[in-house]
């Protein structure tokens, strides 16, 4: 006698379910540096309103998040900031790079700004724009959510295939050829921060 | 009445064990961007509090050195990001003066219109914010919503809603049309219902005067000593606005309230705000209705302005003209001279210290940020009272990063 | 209205007045600056400090001097402004401070110290201020490149697997 399954009851494997309920439950930590941050808070709030996507929870504890939104450029006394924060956000986490300066540095290649996140911290989706309308914000988070069901699985085995920087390395050719535009002199040691994994 | 530090300390406990630290930011919702601070205290008190900034700190005035008159105007825009086309009006506004050169009247109106808007975009931010701190949510939405129709407004005339890069040396971009003046029009007949509807929320509302009222009180003689300029000084008594006692642009032609206070706490820095932007919306009532006609940038002999496009295609001196100004090694040159330029930005005295060598991108070009200035004499202001405070206080000081770092 | 004459008298002829569209320009000498700057604040009623600034002649044309300090004031009663300005020199350019007279300098003083190695003598707490406290350069020098000597490249790279 073949069972059939009850009327409300589905057979699906346990990594969709997961994915089912992560995406639409995001719960956004605002790295909000900059005027990106400003966009943000107006997606956040009235007239674009997040919520309507499942990504209004923001938390400012990384404790408590799955979803680091980087609004704004990151210069280099904010990087070791940037870096423990991810650290300490509890698995699955996704990472959006929202706006010009934090993908890539923007209009501001200067000394002082990290020349997109991407070189020191994995980032999952970029938002361009400077800023980004909320619009491309909201469409870029639903992305995110896409790829989630898409790809992601219970035990997070697509993380741990991911063992290179997401951007470039610091010494690629572009790279090389920033760094030779800055005239090195002979006796200024380069500063170095502490290794904060350790 | 707030605690006196030296009622909370006994001189004769040298190691004073019983203080503790407190790190607060630079990643922390209060502080709406980053800024960190290192508190001091003694249960709850603080006892003292020691900012530590540069978080933000990206470089723009070595980027002002490498980029010429109209290109860094794209930079000044994302330093005070509540309200960037204040800063750009300021940009060029001292840009002007060491060129010499003196606006059209339409230019003038259109520059005066829209320095009003951003100061009401926002004092609104402001408001809603440092409500929103106190727990206060709703003010913040009906804030937002008037904010978004600024936007719109902005959008309409450069095409971009939030870095406009509107002003252009001796003039702006894009004129503005009727369906923009339809626009503003609508904007100061609704503003007032908001602004009504937050006063009834917020002016007498228990919780937020208790938590705000005699909080990080600055005397009128502090706020000088310490050059503190904008809102924030006329808060605490200092009479001094720059659109009266220097008038710019076209601001003699107004009839406007100067907003002070006595008191000098948060209250009274929040009710400043909400009268400036009443007078705001009527400096706009009354430009709106005089916007006089004519061309929008200076003269095109002064070869400091990008000709109009039917010049540029018709005849050959519009080519040349237009060639001039954009080829990087043709440009106009500056007088070899230094000068300093202030503008009353809704956060206060917004200045540009300009050193020109006689090309056309400055030598040197020193902001004057008010966020900088305000936020030294917090540690000041919140000696003596509870940790709870420093969120009112820092609120009502209206700090941004991008200003205070540039 | 200040009169060059009349600085001249107390301050000797190392003093001139120049002007440019609306500004007043004083240049002084180093030594002489921090008695003038105290003379304007109390006798002639300068109370407000606008902003100090530091300028790098490094590449200026015809210059002399290496830095130039630049005072902005403000008299808060007649509402005339005025611009104070020094020169000085490598090696070790100092300057005493001016916190006694106005307190708002703290942090103006601290900046530019920060961004030019200028030193500030009886400062309270001279500290860099925007730059992080390991920097090595001063960045707003004419000699410290726009893109930075790749300290913004210098920092631990997190990938996603070990995170
Ligand atoms: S991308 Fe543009 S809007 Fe965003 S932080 Fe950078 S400068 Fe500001």
């Amino acid at each position: 006698m073949a069972v059939g399954l009850p009327e409300n009851v589905f057979l699906t494997k346990l990594d969709v379910a997961a994915n089912w309920v992560r995406s639409n439950s995001l719960w956004p930590m605002p790295f909000a540096t900059a005027c990106c941050g400003i966009e943000l808070m107006a997606t956040a709030s009235s007239r674009f309103d997040l919520a309507r996507f499942g990504a209004e929870v923001m938390r400012f504890s990384p404790r408590q998040c799955d979803l680091l939104i980087v609004a704004g450029r990151v210069v280099m006394k904010m990087l070791p900031v940037l870096q423990r924060i991810w650290l300490q956000m509890p698995e699955p986490k996704w990472c959006i790079s929202m706006g010009a300066c934090a993908c890539s540095g923007g209009v501001f290649d200067t000394y002082a700004v990290v020349q997109g996140i991407d070189r020191f911290i994995p980032v999952d989706l970029y938002v361009p724009g400077c800023p980004p309308r909320p619009e491309q914000l909201i469409a870029g988070i639903i992305e995110l959510q896409d790829r989630i069901k898409k790809t992601g699985t219970l035990d997070g085995r697509e993380f741990v295939t991911r063992t290179a920087a997401t951007g470039p390395q610091p010494l690629e050719l572009d790279e090389i050829r920033r760094l030779r535009e800055a005239t090195p002199v002979a006796g200024l040691e380069i500063f170095s921060t502490p290794d904060i994994k350790t | 009445m707030p605690l006196q530090v030296a009622d909370t300390l006994a001189p004769d406990t040298p190691d004073k064990e019983y203080l503790w630290t407190l790190n607060f930011g630079p990643q922390h919702p209060a502080t709406h961007t980053t800024l960190r601070l290192v508190l001091t205290l003694d249960g709850e008190k603080v006892v003292n509090a020691v900012p530590h900034i540069g978080y933000l700190h990206s470089g723009f005035e070595k980027l002002g050195e490498h980029l010429d008159f109209n290109q860094y105007v794209t930079i000044v825009d994302r330093m005070n990001y509540l309200s960037p086309l204040a800063n750009e009006i300021a940009w060029h506004h001292a840009v002007e003066k060491l060129l010499g050169i003196e606006l059209t009247p339409r230019c003038k109106y259109i520059r005066t219109i829209f320095s009003e808007l951003l100061r009401i975009q926002d004092h609104l931010l402001n408001v809603g914010t440092s409500a929103l701190d106190l727990g206060a949510f709703t003010a913040f939405l009906y804030c937002f919503t008037q904010r978004e129709k600024i936007y719109d407004i902005i959008e309409l005339a450069s095409g971009q809603r939030f870095h406009s890069s509107y002003t252009r040396v001796g003039g702006v971009m894009f004129d503005v049309n009727d369906l923009w003046v339809r626009k503003v029009r609508d904007f100061i007949d609704g503003l007032p219902k908001t602004h009504d509807e937050v006063h009834r929320l917020l002016t007498r509302n228990r919780i937020f005067i208790d938590r705000i009222k005699g909080v990080g009180v600055l005397t009128k003689e502090d706020a000088i000593n310490f050059s503190v300029s904008g809102p924030v000084a006329r808060a605490s008594g200092v009479v001094r606005d720059i659109r009266k006692d220097e008038p710019y642009l076209c601001y003699k032609d107004f009839d406007f309230k100067v907003i002070c206070s006595q008191n000098g706490d948060c209250y009274a820095r929040y009710l400043v705000r909400m009268g400036e932007i009443i007078e705001s919306l009527k400096i706009i009532q009354q430009a709106l209705e005089n916007i006089p006609t004519g061309p929008i940038n200076v003269d095109v002999d002064s070869r400091v302005v990008l000709p109009a496009k039917p010049a540029v295609y018709r005849s050959i001196e519009g080519l040349i003209q237009h060639f001039e100004v954009i080829m990087p090694n043709r440009g106009y040159s500056a007088p070899k001279d230094e000068v300093y330029a202030a503008v009353e930005a809704p956060n206060g005295e917004l200045g540009f210290y300009l050193v020109s060598d006689g090309t056309n991108r400055a030598y040197r070009a020193r902001t004057r940020p008010p966020s900088f200035i305000h936020f030294s004499v917090f540690p000041h202001m919140i000696k003596g009272h509870m940790l709870s405070d420093v969120v009112a206080v820092l609120g009502s000081l209206n700090i941004i990063a991008a200003e205070l770092d540039r | 209205m200040i009169e060059e004459s009349t600085l001249k008298q107390q301050f000797g002829d190392g003093i001139w007045i120049s002007e440019f569209r609306d500004n007043r320009r004083v240049v002084v000498s180093a030594e002489q600056v921090h008695h003038l700057l105290a003379h304007l604040k109390n006798q002639l009623g300068f109370d407000f400090l606008v902003d100090i600034t530091a300028v790098d002649y490094l590449e200026y044309e015809n210059s002399t001097d290496r830095f130039g300090v630049v005072y902005c004031l403000l008299n808060m009663q007649t509402g005339e402004r005025l611009v104070v300005k020094t020169f000085v020199n490598d090696p070790n350019p100092s300057l005493p401070t001016v916190y006694s007279l106005w307190r708002g300098s703290d942090w103006m003083e601290r900046e530019v110290y920060d961004m030019f190695g200028i030193t500030f003598t009886g400062h309270p707490d001279l500290r860099r201020i925007l730059s992080p406290d390991e920097f090595s350069s001063y960045p707003l020098r004419k000699d410290y490149p726009l893109k930075g000597r790749g300290e913004r490249h210098n920092f631990p790279v997190i990938t996603r697997a070990e995170s």
